[in-house]
């Protein structure tokens, strides 16, 4: 059991911003558990996906934002297909992260965090993803040397299914205003 | 018969294989394919992410795009991409507020009458299965395909409207038309993981790992998939050998078109002795 | 030939005088035309079932029916896989046409099964359905000797061999037809009573409704509105009270108890105790004046504590009669003779200060039983502070509060000192599913009113937080469950799963020490007010009444019905029925469903002016009985009687349920049961022994 929860002033600002920004009816949630059941990454995240949504309500917001288990989603939307009350966790993830990004909590699953930053600064780039610059980039920053993602990028690259060099897009401009606009 | 098309970022990389039986399949059966101009990143798994917006403005650009060129429904080959543009889709009908925001930052008026197709839905429901039968040389008589549709295709149902979300029957429909023997197994929708592929190996060399051994206790052969991420994910962090074919590839092996060799090499998994030992190459 | 050990005679060899030798040396000198030869059959059938397997799998069915077509006088004896079922039927039928069978031993079930069966179908070939019986070799030998297939099959043989015995000198009986009284008494003015009189009345049947308070409606008079649709409680219920009111065949006694009641199903005879109100109702005309003028108030039980009434007052606005009752406790005039304002200023100059309360004498047929409910009193709560922090409440004082004409006019506030709660907690199951220290139960409807009030709660409160402490959530009636989670939805609801440990003041709050299992985290609320779900439990006073009626209660004092699931309505005792929250919690929609079902049962007894009853029942040998009286003070029905012309004890047929008490109780063996009697009992032993 953890520490008390003081619930003088329930911090009911929490569960009203996730539910806005996401769009989900998180109130009715009532921890049938139906999603992590079917979760294929539950088990690696330190708060299952119906324990976020408690946590939610029960205004826990440091510790939601500062969870492993926002960046283990893997948006297969397993769990909103099956919950019985419509509620969509992978799309309340995305707006998690989007959350913990803005503001400036550290993410706990860094190299999750810096993969996706890779993949979207090279299609910033040039309105394609390239395999290559995008591992590149990843590795570098992430010092994820060993783990997994170099030789299988490298197999890839040997058997000329990773092209040495990126194709762009026409309307680099285009893209260019789009992630502007996008950037909040 | 015309269709708008989406080829995706992979075409020509990772999903080289996917690309080039596309296109000499959609060929054997007389389908045009007019690829959408100058088209963009749909923003994948990465994008929707971190940043809302962006994952919807981006496949938006594209929808533009496929609007403007005016040749027809548009077609997405890649599962992952399908449902990022479905998703977009979804989103433009559903909300005015966010449709008029992403029109304004694309800078296009949204025309709800677009319609975005599955490869696998335009094989189906608007090419027809008596079509692709009448096209078959080599039936696969004797292969037993496991049909992988994972995640994009079929979740969420209100999103993509493709087929059963628990039990989705469309590749096996195909296959069988093709003569091959699908065979029916528990797995067909589950999650591989692949977003998380290169960050957490270990996990996803569990689920992947699953997946595959499931298959072959079935009694599979190999495994038939629509997704770029799904088949590459799935050769990659396996260890029994067992083939993943897209769909489109064991097509071509029945309506027997030129030039297999070109894109099967590619595999890592070699599916030619499969093939070979059942007289299909 | 089988052996035939239960000879008649063989009981002489016997050197002990037992009790039993006493009596069957009396018995035989009895002087019954129908003993031996001439009265005893001759052709008898046994018909053996197998129940699929569960007599045929244990007992040898085939070798049984082989040896009964052996015993003497059994011209007929066969075997089925299941007697029960139609063509089972047929065969009895058939043999009893085709040999003339003079009596039947069906070897199956236990006889509550198909007695009834059995008899209806030897009925229908014009045999006396008296002269069938069961011989019960399921649950008395084949499900309980399982592992002994032999001997099940011995005891099985010597089963039907007794009641053969039996059946021999079974007699012809009829019916015996009772003439009954058709109206009804239904004793509670809820919402359950107030369903089944209109019911009944509407019917056609005259009914006497008692309430013992003042005024019609129950607790539905204390609700704001109700869930699951929200409609106020009151105007529903005061169209109903209003069409009792006026109803030609419904007898109202508002501030009446029942004193006592004697007789059986058809024939009961009350006693009504009118109690004196102290106003004539018949010329007053409700105008008020009275309860404006009197200067006593005092703490009204009906506003839960929260507001005041006169010593002169209706029950609550608007009641159903709209008569006040000058409540002598608090009255000036009778504390010390003085004051009287109410008398100068009736118009109508109804008061009454010399009247004095009235017995009544009624007859009924049927009688209902829906004295409702009770909450589980706040005071025997220890954890919970025994109700003496003011800002504890419980769901009730609550419902007062939502009450648009209630003390605060429907607002919220918080007893100590009005203020409106911002912090509001409330707990579920409290004093409910607690087997240690209160109730085991689950008192039905606490989880949806708590799921009602939260909700109009939040919409008086939007700033407000309602926290919710529970186990689970019990909503199976009909779009409660959506109705819980649309209230979810729109009010954000916080549920705490998990009950409330302590609660206590500390400066002006309350403190609540709870926890939420599905974070594991200790929570601890600083409340403002604190409503408490407390259990459902019996109305006062029911134990006294089930006594009179001969009801039974269970252990917390709920009316038991006959059986629960298959007579619900009905109670031990014939003739009396139950509905409403007296036998069990339940909502308002089960108690009008309840009640409405019990008017019918009643309609269906009612519907003719003669009552069929089983004929087997006691009868005393009028040359025998010395008078005695014993079996007048043992009979548990009130059954016997002196006849004191003729000096002896006579049976009351519509009242006896053929217990075999006064039997037992005979010195001088001259009650008999009939088709049981002493004689055939001893042969039958004999057959054991
Ligand atoms: C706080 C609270 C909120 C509720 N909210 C709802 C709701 O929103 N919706 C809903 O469906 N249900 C609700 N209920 C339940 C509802 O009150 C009951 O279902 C209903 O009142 C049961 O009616 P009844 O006639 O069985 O009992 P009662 O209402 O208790 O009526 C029994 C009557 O019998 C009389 N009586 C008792 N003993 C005797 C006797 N010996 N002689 C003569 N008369 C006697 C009593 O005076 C009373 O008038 C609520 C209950 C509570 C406590
Ligand atoms: S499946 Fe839906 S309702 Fe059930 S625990 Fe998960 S989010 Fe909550
Ligand atoms: S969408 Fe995310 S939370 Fe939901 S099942 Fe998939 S990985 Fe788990
Ligand atoms: S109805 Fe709900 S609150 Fe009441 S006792 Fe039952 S479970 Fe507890």
């Amino acid at each position: 059991m953890e520490a008390l929860t003081n619930m003088e002033k329930a911090n009911k600002t929490f569960l009203e911003e996730v539910s806005k920004r996401s769009g989900e009816k998180l109130s009715l949630c009532y921890q049938c558990l139906k999603c992590t059941a079917g979760c294929p990454t539950a088990p690696n995240m330190e708060f299952r996906p119906n324990s976020i949504i408690r946590m939610i309500q029960m205004g826990k917001k440091q510790e939601v934002l500062g969870s492993s288990a926002i960046w283990f989603c893997v948006y297969c939307q397993t769990c909103g297909t099956r919950c019985p009350n419509e509620i969509h966790i992978g799309v309340l993830m995305d707006a998690l992260r989007e959350m913990a990004m803005e503001e400036g909590v550290h993410a706990k699953e860094k190299n999750i965090h810096l993969f996706h930053e890779a993949f979207i600064q090279s299609v910033r780039r040039g309105g394609r993803a390239h395999e290559v610059t995008m591992l590149m980039e990843y590795i570098l920053r992430s010092r994820d040397l060993m783990k997994g993602s170099l030789i299988p990028g490298v197999k890839l690259f040997l058997k000329g299914k990773f092209p040495l060099l990126p194709s762009f897009v026409k309307g680099k401009g285009e893209i260019k205003r789009i992630f502007e606009k996008c950037k909040k | 018969m015309r269709f708008s098309y989406f080829p995706g970022c992979t075409d020509h990389s990772s999903s080289y294989e996917y690309g080039r039986s596309t296109e000499a399949v959609l060929e054997t059966l007389g389908v045009d394919l007019v690829e959408i101009e100058d088209w963009n990143c749909c923003g994948a798994a990465a994008t929707h992410s971190l940043n809302r917006l962006l994952s919807l403005c981006l496949p938006a650009r594209n929808i533009s795009k496929a609007q403007s060129a005016q040749v027809g429904p548009l077609v997405v080959p890649c599962a992952g991409c399908f449902s990022y543009l479905k998703r977009t889709e979804y989103v433009l009908q559903h909300d005015e507020a966010e449709r008029k925001e992403i029109e304004g930052i694309v800078g296009f008026t949204y025309e709800p009458s677009l319609e975005i197709l599955a490869l696998m839905d335009v094989f189906l429901n608007r090419i027809g299965l008596g079509k692709i039968e009448e096209k078959v040389k080599k039936p696969l008589k004797g292969l037993k395909p496991v049909c992988y549709y994972g995640c994009a295709l079929v979740r969420h149902p209100k999103i993509t409207q493709l087929d059963d979300p628990e039990n989705p029957q469309y590749l096996d429909r195909l296959m069988k038309g093709l003569g091959a023997e699908p065979v029916d197994w528990s797995y067909k929708t589950d999650c591989c993981g692949a977003d998380l592929a290169m960050t957490y190996a270990d996990v996803v060399k569990k689920l992947v790992g699953k997946i595959v051994s499931m298959a072959k206790e079935a009694g599979a052969h190999c495994i038939v998939t629509s997704c770029g991420l799904c088949q590459m994910n799935l050769e990659m962090r396996q260890d029994i050998g067992l083939p993943i074919f897209y769909f489109t590839e064991l097509m071509g092996v029945a309506f027997d078109v030129k030039n297999q060799e070109k894109w099967l090499k590619k595999h890592l998994i070699n599916p030619k002795g499969l093939l070979e030992s059942l007289g299909l190459s | 030939m089988l052996e035939d050990r239960g000879a008649a005679f063989g009981l002489e060899g016997r050197g002990k005088r037992t009790r039993e030798f006493a009596l069957s040396e009396t018995l035989l000198k009895r002087s019954d035309p129908r003993t031996l030869s001439e009265a005893i059959m001759k052709k008898l059938g046994v018909f053996i079932c197998h129940c699929g397997v569960n007599i045929a799998g244990t007992v040898d069915v085939k070798s049984v029916a082989g040896k009964m077509g052996e015993v003497k006088d059994v011209s007929h004896s066969a075997d089925y896989i299941y007697m029960c079922s139609e063509p089972g039927q047929q065969l009895i039928r058939d043999a009893i046409r085709e040999k003339g069978l003079e009596g039947v031993v069906v070897a199956c079930c236990s006889p509550s099964m198909h007695e009834n069966t059995f008899r209806k179908a030897v009925k229908s070939e014009g045999m006396n359905p008296y002269l069938c019986e069961i011989a019960n070799i399921r649950e008395q030998c084949s499900w309980v000797h399982q592992k002994e297939k032999q001997k099940a099959t011995e005891k099985a043989e010597e089963i039907i061999l007794a009641t053969l015995k039996k059946v021999r000198e079974n007699e012809k009986l009829e019916a015996i037809s009772v003439s009954i009284n058709r109206s009804v008494l239904v004793i509670g003015g809820g919402i359950a009573g107030m369903t089944a009189a209109l019911d009944l009345a509407e019917g056609g049947y005259e009914v006497i409704l008692l309430e013992k308070e003042q005024a019609l409606g129950g607790h539905m008079t204390q609700l704001s509105k109700t869930f699951p649709d929200l409609h106020p409680a009151l105007p529903d219920l005061f169209t109903k009270a209003k069409g009792i009111e006026m109803h030609p065949g419904i007898d109202l006694h508002c501030y009446s108890e029942m004193e006592e009641v004697k007789g059986y199903v058809g024939n009961f005879e009350l006693t009504i105790r009118k109690k004196a109100t102290y106003v004539d109702w018949e010329k007053c005309n409700g105008c008020g004046l009275c309860i404006r003028d009197c200067p006593v108030e005092y703490v009204s039980q009906f506003e839960r504590g929260l507001g005041v009434r006169k010593a002169i007052d209706l029950l609550y606005p608007k009641s159903v009669p709209d008569k006040p009752v000058v409540h002598r406790v608090h009255c000036r005039y009778f504390i010390d003779g003085s004051c009287r304002k109410c008398e100068e200023v009736c118009p109508e100059k109804a008061i009454r200060f010399n009247q004095e309360d009235e017995r009544i004498g009624k007859k009924v047929g049927a009688i209902v039983v829906a004295t409702g409910f009770d909450l589980y009193p706040r005071e025997k709560l220890g954890e919970y502070g025994y109700g003496e922090i003011p800002d504890v409440i419980d769901g009730l004082t609550l419902e007062r509060m939502l009450s648009v004409d209630g003390p605060t006019k429907g607002k919220i506030i918080r007893p100590s000192d009005g203020k409106v709660p911002k912090e509001m907690v409330f707990i579920q199951c409290v004093a409910s599913r607690d087997p240690d220290r209160y109730m085991p139960y689950c008192s039905r409807i606490c989880c949806m009113y708590t799921a009602k009030q939260a909700k109009i709660y939040k919409e008086q409160v939007p700033d407000g937080q309602p926290y919710i402490f529970y186990m689970d959530i019990r909503s199976d009636g009909k779009g409660y469950e959506e109705f819980l989670q649309k209230t979810i939805e729109e009010k954000g609801l916080l549920y705490l799963r998990g009950r409330v440990s302590r609660i206590f003041q500390d400066n002006g709050t309350v403190r609540v020490l709870g926890v939420d299992t599905l974070t594991g985290n200790m929570v601890e609320v600083a409340a403002d007010m604190v409503v408490l779900a407390t259990a459902v439990v019996p109305s006062d006073g029911v134990k006294d009444l089930a006594a009179k009626l001969r009801a039974t209660v269970d252990r917390h004092g709920f009316l038991t019905e006959a059986h629960i699931k298959l007579y619900p309505v009905e109670s031990s005792t014939k003739g009396i029925y139950l509905a409403g929250c007296g036998q069990s919690p339940k909502d308002i929609s089960d108690t009008v469903s309840q009640a409405s079902a019990t008017a019918s049962k009643i309609q269906a007894l009612l519907s003719t002016d003669q009552l069929l009853q089983d004929p087997l029942i006691a009868f005393v040998d009028e040359h025998i009985c010395s008078g005695c009286g014993i079996c007048v003070e043992i009979c548990p029905y009130e059954a016997r009687e002196m006849d004191s012309r003729r000096g002896i004890s006579v049976v009351h047929s519509a009242l006896c349920q053929g217990c075999g008490a006064c039997i037992g109780a005979c010195p001088n063996f001259a009650c008999e049961l009939r088709n049981s009697s002493s004689i055939q009992t001893l042969r039958m032993m004999d057959t054991f022994v």
